[in-house]
Parts: C-alpha cells; sequence; structure tokens
C-alpha cells in the first residue's frame, strides 16, 4: 500500500468520524446531566437543513453553520421544555424530536432539493496541503480541528471545572444537587441546548462538507449511531473520540477492502461489522461491572423538585 | 419513516373521504371494467423520499406530470420512505381499503408485498416497477424500463474517456436490475477497450449520501477515473467532480452537482407510461400486462452530453443510443463470457428478456 493510499483512506476515516464524534459529545454532556434525549437525529437533520437554507441564500457557509446550531438547539429547546417543565416521559419526546425532525427538515429542505451551495472550505491555505503527509495534517475540514478540540473541552469541563462538576452531580443524585442548592432544571435546560447545538453542527458537517447537497434524510440515520457510540464510550468523552474513529475505521475499511477487490467476506457481513463491533463493545463493558455502572445514575428520570 | 408514512397515509385517507362526500360508493368506484365517472385515484408507493434526486424523484416527477395531463380525470396520493418488506404490505393494504383504484408500487422490493396484497383487493389494479413476477394476479401489472440501454451508452463513453481502464460501480443491492445494469456498462466499455475492467462496491442501501460518497472516494482512491452508480443520491458524483474524475447522473440529470464531472445521466421518465395507465382505468379498458420499455418507447432518455466529452466519444455515444432506438444495436449480443472466462452468451446469440430479469451472473472483467 503506498503512501499516498493510506492517507486518502486516514481523510476519509476523520471525515466519517467527525460528525459522530460532535453529536455524540453534544449527547453525552446531555446525558451526564441526567436527560436522555433520543433526538439526536431529528436535531442533525434540522441543523443540516438550515445550514444547507442559510449558507445558500446568504452565500456563506459559516453563518449556515450559525444557523445551523440555533435552528437545532432551538428544537432542543422544545425538547427541553416537554421533558424538564413539563415532565414528559424522555424516550418517547426523544422520538418523537426525531420524527419532528425528519418531518420539518424535508418541508424547509423542499425548494433546496437539487441545487448546490457555496461549500465550507479548508482552514488551512491550499499552499500547506501540497504533499500527502501535509494534506494529513493540514487538509482536513475546520470542523475536524473543531471535533478533536472539543473532546478535550469536554473532558475538561466535566473534569476539571466546578462547572462540570455540579453538572455530573446533577445526573448522578438529582436530589442532593437540589438540596445541597444547584438549579437542576437550569443546569439540563443548559446541557439540552448544547447537545442541540452539537448535533445541529454535525448535521451541517453532511449537507455542508461531506456531501454539499440537501436531499431528504440526508443524514441517513447517522444520529442513532452517535447515541450508541456514548454507550460504547461509557460517558467518556476520550472513549468517545476513540469509539467515533473506530466506527470511521470500520466503515471505511469495508468500502476499501471491497473497492480493492477483496471478497474473502460476504458484503452483508462486512456492512454489519460495525453494528456488531458495537453490540460486542456494549456486551463486555457491561459485564465488566466498572464500565457497566458508569451510565449517570439520574439518567431518564424526570425531576420535580420537592422543597 | 414511520411518521412520513403515516402523514401521507392521514392525507390518503382524506382523499379517501373526499372521494365519498362527492357520492360515489366506494364499491362502484372500484367496480370491473366499467368506465368511470370520478376522478380515478391513484397511488404511489415509493422506496426513498420524493426529495431524493434521483429514483423516487423521478417516479414522483412523472406522478406530477401525470397528474397535469390528465387533469380532473385522476386523483393522486403518494406515501414515501416505505421500507421494503412487511411495512410496504401494511401501506398497500391501507392505501387499497382507502378506495384507490390503481396502485403503482415503484421498489423492486415491492414485489412480494404487492403480490400478496393484490390477492386480497382482486378489484384494486396493482403496477408493480422492476419485477418478474405477479404470482398469477390478474389485477397486477409489471412494468419497468430498459435502463441497460442506458448503461450500454455510460459503458461506451466510460471506455472511451477512461485513461486507467478501471471504472468504479457505487452498487446498492445485488438483484437483476442492479446486475443488469454491472453487465451492460462493462460489455459496453469492454467493446471499446478490451482491458477495460468494472469495479464494484455494494453499499447495501438505495440512499445513504454519506456511505455513497465514502465508496466513491474509495474506488477513486483505488484508481478508478470512472464512477458510475446504481443508487439514488448525487454523493458519488461529487466525489468524483472532487477528485477530477467523470461520473454519470443517476434517474435524473445531476449535473448541477457535478457540471465538470458529469458526462450524461440516464434519465426515467414514467410519465408516458403513468399517463396511458391510468387513462386506461378511466376508460375501462385496463388489463394486467407485463411491459419493458426502453429508449425507443421515451421511457429511458439520456441527459444532455457534457461540453468537456471529446467529438468522437459524443459521436460514439449518439451511435449506442440511435442503434438501441432503431433496433440493430443489443449490449447482450453475444460472444459474452462470464466473470470466470467461460462463454455464457455465443456469438450473434441474445439473452432473451424473461433471462436478463433474472440475471446473477456477472460478465468478464466485472470484480464484485
Amino acid at each position: 500500500m503506498n503512501f499516498d493510499l493510506l492517507v486518502a483512506i486516514l481523510m476519509t476515516i476523520a471525515g466519517a468520524a467527525t460528525p459522530l464524534l460532535i453529536a455524540g459529545l453534544g449527547e453525552l454532556v446531555v446525558e451526564k446531566s441526567g436527560v436522555l434525549n433520543l433526538g439526536v437525529e431529528g436535531m442533525m437533520l434540522i441543523g443540516a437543513v438550515t445550514g444547507f437554507a442559510v449558507a445558500t441564500t446568504t452565500g456563506y457557509p459559516v453563518i449556515g453553520l450559525v444557523a445551523a446550531m440555533l435552528a437545532a438547539a432551538a428544537a432542543a429547546l422544545i425538547f427541553a421544555f416537554l421533558v424538564l417543565t413539563l415532565m414528559a416521559n424522555q424516550v418517547a419526546t426523544g422520538l418523537a424530536l426525531t420524527i419532528f425532525g425528519t418531518g420539518v427538515s424535508a418541508l424547509i429542505g423542499a425548494p433546496f432539493v437539487g441545487i448546490t451551495t457555496p461549500t465550507l472550505g479548508l482552514l488551512f491555505p491550499h499552499a500547506l496541503t501540497d504533499t500527502p503527509l501535509l494534506r494529513l495534517i493540514f487538509g482536513h475540514s475546520p470542523l475536524v480541528y473543531f471535533s478533536l478540540i472539543l473532546t478535550v473541552a469536554v473532558f475538561w469541563f466535566l473534569n476539571r471545572t466546578r462547572a462540570g462538576l455540579i453538572l455530573r452531580a446533577v445526573g448522578e443524585s438529582d436530589s442532593a444537587a437540589h438540596a445541597i442548592g444547584y438549579p437542576v432544571l437550569l443546569v439540563r435546560y443548559l446541557a439540552v441546548l448544547f447537545g442541540g447545538a452539537m448535533a445541529g453542527l454535525a448535521g451541517c458537517y453532511y449537507s455542508l462538507v461531506l456531501t454539499p447537497m440537501w436531499a431528504e434524510r440526508l443524514t441517513a440515520g447517522r444520529g442513532w449511531i452517535a447515541i450508541a457510540l456514548v454507550v460504547f464510550a461509557s460517558w467518556r468523552p476520550g472513549r468517545m473520540l476513540a469509539g467515533a474513529y473506530l466506527f470511521g475505521l470500520v466503515i471505511t475499511m469495508e468500502l476499501q477492502a471491497k473497492a480493492a477487490g477483496f471478497n474473502i467476506l460476504a458484503p452483508e457481513f462486512l456492512a454489519a461489522l460495525p453494528y456488531i463491533a458495537t453490540i460486542v463493545v456494549l456486551a463486555v463493558i457491561s459485564a465488566a461491572k466498572r464500565g457497566g455502572t458508569n451510565a449517570p445514575a439520574c439518567l431518564g428520570k424526570p425531576f420535580r423538585a420537592t422543597a | 419513516m414511520f411518521d412520513t408514512t403515516r402523514r401521507k397515509l392521514l392525507a390518503a385517507g382524506a382523499v379517501g373521504a373526499a372521494g365519498l362526500a362527492i357520492g360515489t360508493t366506494p364499491f362502484a368506484a372500484m367496480a370491473e371494467d366499467a368506465k368511470k365517472d370520478g376522478p380515478v385515484k391513484a397511488a404511489f408507493l415509493y422506496v426513498g423520499p420524493v426529495g431524493d434526486f434521483g429514483w423516487t424523484y423521478a417516479h414522483d416527477q412523472a406522478r406530477k406530470c401525470m397528474e397535469k395531463k390528465l387533469g380532473d380525470m385522476v386523483k393522486t396520493t403518494y406515501v414515501e420512505n416505505v421500507a421494503e418488506g412487511p411495512d410496504a404490505e401494511r401501506v398497500l393494504r391501507q392505501l387499497a381499503q382507502d378506495g384507490n383504484d390503481i396502485i403503482f408500487a415503484t421498489s423492486f422490493g415491492f414485489m412480494n408485498p404487492t403480490i400478496k396484497v393484490a390477492k386480497q383487493f382482486p378489484k384494486v389494479k396493482f403496477e408493480h416497477a422492476t419485477g418478474y413476477t405477479t404470482g398469477g394476479n390478474k389485477n397486477m401489472g409489471l412494468y419497468n424500463s430498459r435502463f441497460y440501454e442506458g448503461r450500454a451508452v455510460l459503458g461506451t463513453i466510460a471506455g472511451m474517456m477512461s485513461k486507467t481502464g478501471k471504472a468504479g460501480y457505487v452498487a446498492s443491492f445485488p438483484i437483476p436490475e442492479v446486475v443488469m445494469g454491472i453487465d451492460a456498462f462493462q460489455l459496453a466499455a469492454q467493446k471499446v477497450n478490451p482491458k477495460f475492467q468494472t469495479q464494484v462496491v455494494w453499499v447495501n442501501s438505495w440512499y445513504d449520501p454519506a456511505k455513497e460518497a465514502d465508496a466513491a472516494k474509495a474506488l477513486l482512491d483505488q484508481g478508478a477515473d470512472v464512477i458510475t452508480q446504481h443508487t439514488d443520491s448525487p454523493a458519488p458524483l461529487q466525489a468524483a467532480e472532487k477528485a477530477g474524475a467523470i461520473a454519470f447522473g443517476q434517474a435524473w440529470n445531476m449535473e448541477s452537482f457535478a457540471p465538470n464531472a458529469h458526462m450524461t445521466a440516464i434519465v426515467d421518465n414514467w410519465c408516458p407510461y403513468y399517463t396511458r395507465r391510468v387513462q386506461a382505468v378511466h376508460d375501462g379498458t385496463w388489463e394486467a400486462d407485463n411491459v419493458w420499455l426502453g429508449m425507443k418507447d421515451g421511457e429511458v432518455e439520456m441527459a444532455p452530453f457534457n461540453n468537456k466529452m471529446p467529438e468522437d466519444v459524443q459521436k460514439a455515444a449518439q451511435k449506442i443510443i440511435d442503434g438501441t432506438k432503431d433496433g440493430s444495436y443489443d449490449v447482450f449480443t453475444g460472444p459474452i463470457k462470464d466473470q470466470s472466462g467461460k462463454e455464457k452468451v455465443s456469438a450473434g446469440q441474445k439473452i432473451p428478456d424473461e433471462e436478463l430479469l433474472k440475471l446473477d451472473w456477472y460478465v468478464d472483467g466485472v470484480k464484485s
């Protein structure tokens, strides 16, 4: 295998992993605060369509990115109001959010089917991407670098800051956090909004970077993979990074192996491999007690202030 | 997914209710072989979203075109994003119960559900696209387009323009329809360049833009300089555009997504067929049949050639189109060898239609 090919493959892996990582980190923070939001796919689609629509209309992809985050966060706000203030069931509301997002994105996107958009360019000048090695370092979309910084930032926030400690406390024992005076609902609202913004950003990674177009259901189920990755990562940002890239690796290698003409395994098996890997890892994590108990204790439970 | 299905079903229900309100009873409306007084109610079952800009989009454009042509004669509804399998059966049954006169099921995987539901609703007319059997139902017809005729044009262009002699084929599922397209493409390319190879990557989905793009990238990384596809989104074209390769649109003119890479496209034009069939239901002359129409009938069209295509290539491609239309050219004419080099079709022989519709082997030069 020559170096050029290796670099091309590594870049494809980064491209496949980045949206999963961004959306997954958002959901990780949400779940750490004790809320389960299954609406990631819906919010991603809302982000994807908003980003595309705004970038096409204004001509500036960066404005599209911001709009995508705001729109998906707005959708997350509806979710937060329903499950936090009105205490609706989180699983059902999350599913409804995905269904809502799929429908509303198709509605908003109808006039944008079949047209092209200005895409988000590279962060570094083209002069820096002449050789394969330089391309591997400097040739990615800005969002790839952002996702790596985000991983460190989320780790630092959760484990090294007071605000992160409060967020984890809220997720582990909402009543105790409430008793010592922390605003449980406010913390959860903010976490859900952050998760929404990240899902929106991940969504418009598809519509503005990876496959610059709008078509219905553009994200094709990636939001669900992001949610699965949170469990896979046992709620740790570092493992989230590893999980997203592992997933990207498996998807890319499947296609590369086929393109290279290797026919050792049935294509159906290769296509199922990422999901089999997920199930195996989940089983291993649950078997090893330490990881299994890593889920936030209050995950998915409604909180009612008692005193 | 479920939501859209549900939403469209509710809409279908509303249309059904409106039909009742006009005064015809649903049973009278379904009476066989009688000229219809009210509008014909036609329903469409789609496997993807109408906004996919590919396969489903083409069907939906034809539905709108038919509606325009027939005016008050027809009322249409559609259900999009229906999964192939049990879900399709449920939706089909619902559409039949809603009093639709004719139901078009527009994906290969809807075949068995359609056969099943057609048995339960003998007075409703069913039409299934790209299938090979009606299971003996007299109220079920089959229709298909000879897309492979277009694939032969693409193969000719690929064979002449490729420098590496290797094409990447982003394919969905190994069903006869797809196998036929791969074989036609390779046969035509091989005729121009005997060393030509077609590398197939199965993405196991009709529609997954990110995966289609990654598959195209993988093929380009591995030395292909032509990308062609049998999946429904323009994503592989975009990957080809980025890499400076050439590619072809699928089901619809996708030039806007890849102005440099897009050489031409196979354009599905179902409008004449839908118009004819619904008209037949209206006139009471509908009969189940099995049609397979192609370029000659205007069902398969080629998008305008890209200006970047050299003149000799344009001429060669046009020759294939003209030959197909006047019947002098058939890509499945022997000698044809299979992957192992064994001769499957002897010189001068043609693969008969019924065998084509069950095709499950690849011609020499296809790597899958």
